[in-house]
């Protein structure tokens, strides 16, 4: 259970970064170290190299302008559920950043390494889905921008080449106050979800639902947007029938199994979650129609 | 071909300096370096919470991070925590609540108690299960140690 011999790095600027992951043949990146580490101590990943990006500050930020929240790669867990900011504008992030591991592993994990690492069942690759999110990746010779549809290749396969790095996410928030909810089964609280739900809602004076927006994790090898369903809600009300008409359509997912939970029950409980989620994202916008 | 590098962490208020492989745990390096075996490595790899010690304030899993990121950095282990022979509140309340029986794991509930506490004052039962639901512990069902932590933190308010 211990690391095998490899040679660590630890630039201070992106430009350091870049330079050494252009030279180096077999260099792994260390970022908060919550799932790389423990790969590396059960020696199922052996890199000659390992470089550590936590000197590298540059990455380490959180940026509102223009409705566009940006964070750098580096930026901590327990930093995004701490900021009034992505508070205020995208509450969702702190109920789902909550469920990510525990606090000790919030301390040192980022949201660039679980962005990378892409766990079918992840918290913060769901959220970025939810939000049409794009990212930065960069190399020695420039940067590209990639959306999140394109960045999930396959399972745990980000679409990024050993030359690159991830830099930072980018997410259009939503202008108007909004009903939100991220709901999530797991075996015990902060483990792996089994199955998770975010919704985030507009809803009229007449209750009619204006806008809204449906991921599912842990159904598939990457976060699920429910679009066909999404625009069946719009123009809808918000009553006991949408709800079970959008839990029965959930359902219908073409879901993964494992040796752990069939593809029936992840689909039972991805239409049950579904549901939950939206109605209280329905409520929370209610309430803020009704404050408003 | 070992990597190895000089590093000094503040440990427990003092600075402590070793000379290290790049590939050893901070975990490692407290017990094997600087002879503090309080800090308990349990499963290596990220799941049991035993190993956790207080970085920059911070809780973190020791298993899981490399000596050398520790550089420059203040550590607290349950080493830390009491004042001589004056056990900290949190370490009297396990005492008093039968808290533990191997104790194997206690060093990890400590320092995880202990950095949560000092951020939040007066805690539900509900957030003190959510600070530890990192930490695993097969001899007590929990139950004696939310009490301690209930202790703890009403004796930690009024001091």
């Amino acid at each position: 259970m211990k690391p095998a011999p490899f040679k660590y790095h630890d630039p201070k600027t992106l430009s350091e970064l870049v330079e050494l992951m252009s030279n180096l043949e077999d260099a792994k990146i260390l970022a908060g170290g919550q799932s790389l580490m423990p790969m590396m101590n059960m020696r199922y990943v052996t890199p000659e190299d390992v470089i550590d990006i936590n000197g590298v500050n540059e990455l380490d930020f959180i940026k509102l302008e223009n409705d566009h929240l940006t964070i750098g790669s580096m930026t901590r867990q327990k930093d995004i559920l701490s900021n009034q900011k992505i508070f205020d504008k995208a509450p969702i992030f702190r109920e789902a950043l909550n469920h990510v591991g525990h606090i000790q592993t919030r301390s040192r994990g980022t949201i660039g390494g679980s962005l990378c690492h892409l766990d079918p069942s992840a918290e913060i690759p769901a959220l970025a889905s939810l939000y049409d999110a794009s990212l930065t990746v960069v190399n020695r010779e420039g940067s590209r921008e990639i959306h999140i549809d394109e960045w999930v290749l396959a399972y745990m396969m980000p679409s990024i080449s050993d030359e690159e790095v991830l830099t930072s996410i980018s997410i259009p928030v939503w202008k108007n106050p909004h009903g939100y909810a991220f709901i999530e089964f797991a075996r015990r609280h902060g483990d792996f979800a089994v199955c998770g739900a975010g919704t985030l809602v507009e809803i009229d004076a007449n209750d009619i639902i204006s806008k809204v927006a449906i991921v599912v994790a842990g159904v598939d090898v990457k976060p699920l947007r429910l679009s066909t369903l999404e625009t069946d809600l719009i123009g809808k009300k918000a009553t006991k029938d949408t709800l079970e008409y959008a839990c029965s359509s959930a359902k219908k997912i073409e879901a993964i199994s494992d040796v752990y939970f069939s593809t029936q029950y992840r689909q039972r409980l991805a239409g049950t979650l579904i549901k939950r989620s939206l109605e209280v994202a329905i409520e929370r916008a209610r309430i803020i129609n009704n404050d408003g | 071909m070992a990597d190895n590098r000089e590093i000094t962490i503040k440990v427990n208020g003092k600075d402590m300096t070793t000379y290290v492989e790049t590939r050893l745990s901070l975990g490692d390096v407290l017990r094997e370096h600087f002879h503090l075996t309080g800090t308990h490595l349990g499963c290596e790899h990220g799941v049991c919470g035993a190993c956790t010690v207080v970085v920059d304030g911070e809780p973190i899993r020791s298993c899981l991070m490399l000596g050398v990121q520790a550089h420059g950095k203040e550590v607290t282990t349950v080493e830390g925590l009491s004042k001589g022979e004056d056990l900290h509140p949190i370490q009297e309340a396990f005492w008093k609540n039968h808290g533990l029986q191997c104790g194997y794991c206690t060093p990890g509930f400590l320092t995880t108690l202990f950095s949560f506490l000092e951020n939040n004052s007066d805690p539900t039962e509900r957030e003190i299960r959510e600070a530890i639901s990192g930490n695993i512990c097969r001899c007590t069902g929990y139950q004696n140690i939310v009490n301690a932590a209930l202790d703890a933190a009403k004796v930690m308010k009024g001091s």
